[in-house]
């Protein structure tokens, strides 16, 4: 397994990169190399030095240390908003897609309600009524993402539902649920490990474009969205600021593509044989 | 034949099953009158072209049928349960333990992201609540049964790291796993090469006679009802128009679709070789749209006035042998 994960570059890279992101987040406070909201305005606006890795911001602020805390607002608000959409919206596309009639009728009319709003509207309307904060933007997110998950998997499950091997399994005495999980579900794991990675990418985006208007996480928590956005009014004269803050953004959302892309083909039997034929079809023959 | 033996309670039988297609332009019939006994040990045979109603039959058996599909009339019972009766629960018991599956497409009937061995220790936990290790060995023990080749090895497969013989074997390997009372088999070696075909009906022949199981065969080769039936139906447009022990059929055939569709079918029989292969002419009418009387008198040499006007009945020509044709004298 290990081998096939090392031989497939986008993986190796979107894993590696994933892991560096996530271990600076995890071990922020041993990492950092400044306490995060100390300012030092003689030092205001630093390029990059041996004191300060990144530079600073207009209040003198070590750029390093605001981007490695503000990783885990962004990942932890990614990752709570992405799996609980997944989960919410792939139970939804599930059973509309393999009952059918009337239960998929309701639930996709309830589902085109939500997604005839603008992605980032809604979010926005919803984090102005509830207030800013992590766990308010993640709810938002949630609110946006589930339908996503809902029309992909639906629609798999409607292709899905009419294999021979669904009425193979009925034919051995599987229960709904039973075809659901154990027949159906491990076949859309596919769509939905993109979409989810996908998602990762976009929920961090979105959570910093929410910061970057001033309805995310408010300051002086150190968000990527919101430094971003600061860093937009010294642009002309000092455009480190915002550079950082969207590498950070840009990095981190390409991590996670490469990952899904990677962690599509690896996860997918059939992939797998077409992509590392050597390997399996020694253990095959 | 399986009516004279009434001392041996039937595995499986069927009587007076209707199903019908609702469609745009109303229901028609694709199944009618359909009725047989299968016994433990016993092979019946269902035979007709593509479109006859074999394959729905087949699956109306544990009302598989799709969702357009609906079973009007008849009775269904399995060791004695209706089948058609049977709340939901008690029908997914049934369904794997008692009436074992083997399905046309071995590739597309097994799920392709579950080894085979899984697949099979699926089953077994569903139904014999057997899990863990047990399951394990037992899932290579049933893969052995089938004479997979080196089992314990295959049992790690993937259905697409397999080739279409043992994706077959491992489906029997399924459907066998609870060493159900009945098996029905939907054109099993269709899909296979012929010398898998051949290997792959003895497999089943032998399991058959081994486990003492009712085998239901659904095919439309003549080859195959010769070589591994007891009773054959041959069925024409949702319809039994003949049914004989198999070797009454081969020396007698009575309808006269039947004898048309031996003499489409090649022989390798000495003096055969001579005779030119003959095709029946016209097609087999769509079931919305079939001809008033009999079904076949649109294509049928034989056909007189009132086979256009009158359905004929199923009726006993011979002893023990069934058909449905106005021109056929009993004798």
């Amino acid at each position: 397994m290990l081998k096939r994960a090392l031989a497939h570059p986008s993986l190796f890279v979107g894993g590696v990169l994933t892991t560096l992101i996530v271990c600076a987040a995890v071990f922020a406070p041993w990492l950092a190399t400044h306490p995060v909201e100390q300012m030092a305005m003689r030092e205001r606006f630093a390029m990059p030095s041996a004191a300060h890795w990144l530079g600073t911001d207009n209040f003198g602020r070590d750029l390093w240390t605001r981007i490695i805390f503000g990783a885990r607002i962004s990942l932890s608000i990614a990752l709570i908003s992405v799996s609980a959409a997944a989960a919410i919206g792939s139970a939804i596309g599930l059973v509309a897609g393999y009952f059918g009639g009337w239960i998929d009728l309701v639930l996709m009319r309830v589902t085109d309600v939500f997604l005839g709003f603008p992605a980032l509207i809604l979010a926005l309307a919803i984090v102005a009524v509830m207030g800013p904060g992590v766990l308010n933007v993640s709810i938002a997110l949630i609110i946006v993402f589930w339908t996503e998950y809902a029309r992909v998997v639906r629609s798999a499950t409607l292709v899905l539902r009419e294999q021979a091997y669904v009425t193979a399994a009925r034919a051995l005495g599987a229960s709904h649920f039973r075809i659901i999980t154990k027949e159906i579900l491990p076949n859309t794991v596919g769509p939905i490990i993109v979409l989810t990675t996908l998602g990762l990418g976009t929920a961090i985006l979105s959570e910093s474009a929410l910061s970057f208007l001033g309805f995310g996480v408010p300051p002086p928590q150190p968000t990527w969205g919101w430094t971003l956005a600061y860093g937009t009014r010294f642009i002309r004269s000092e455009p480190w600021l915002s550079i950082v803050a969207g590498m950070a953004i840009m990095l981190t959302v390409l991590a996670f593509n490469l990952l899904g892309d990677g962690l599509r083909d690896l996860l997918d039997p059939r992939q797998l044989s077409r992509a590392g034929r050597s390997t399996s079809s020694q253990k095959g023959s | 034949m399986t009516q004279a033996s009434p001392q041996r309670a039937p595995a499986l039988s069927v009587t007076g099953l209707d199903v019908v297609i609702d469609g745009d332009g109303g229901s028609f019939p694709v199944v009618r009158d359909m009725a047989f006994a299968v016994a433990r040990g016993e092979t019946l045979a269902i035979v007709g072209e593509s479109g006859c109603g074999k394959s729905m039959t087949a699956l109306s058996l544990l009302r598989l049928q799709p969702p357009a599909a609906r079973i009007v009339r008849g009775a269904i019972a399995v060791e004695g349960a209706d089948v058609l009766a049977l709340p939901r629960p008690a029908l997914e018991d049934i369904r794997g333990e008692r009436i074992g599956m083997i399905f046309q497409e071995p590739l597309t009937a097994l799920n392709p992201v579950m080894t085979v061995g899984d697949q099979i220790v699926e089953v077994l936990q569903r139904h014999l609540s057997l899990g863990g290790a047990a399951a394990q060995a037992r899932a290579v023990e049933l893969l052995s049964l089938v004479r997979m080749p080196d089992p314990a090895a295959k049992a790690r497969l993937y259905p697409h790291q397999m080739s279409g013989g043992m994706r077959q074997r491992a489906m029997i390997a399924i459907a066998l796993a609870c060493d159900p009372a009945v098996l029905v088999a939907d054109e099993p070696t269709t899909a296979l090469d012929v010398t898998i075909q051949a290997q792959i009906l003895g497999l089943i022949r032998d399991l058959q006679r081994r486990l003492g199981t009712a085998l239901v065969l659904i095919t439309h080769d003549l080859g195959v009802v010769a070589e591994m039936a007891d009773t054959v139906i041959v069925m024409y447009a949702g319809r039994r128009v003949e049914v004989a022990p198999v070797m009454a059929l081969f020396d007698e055939p009575l309808h006269p679709y039947t004898r048309a569709l031996m003499k489409a079918a090649p022989s390798l029989e000495a003096g055969a070789a001579k005779a030119a292969l003959t095709e029946i002419g016209g097609t087999v009418p769509p079931l919305w749209d079939l001809p008033r009387g009999c079904a076949f008198s649109n294509r049928c040499s034989l056909a007189t006035e009132r086979c256009r006007r009158e359905e004929p009945p199923l009726e006993a020509k011979r002893a023990g042998h069934l058909a449905a044709c106005w021109e056929v004298a009993d004798g």
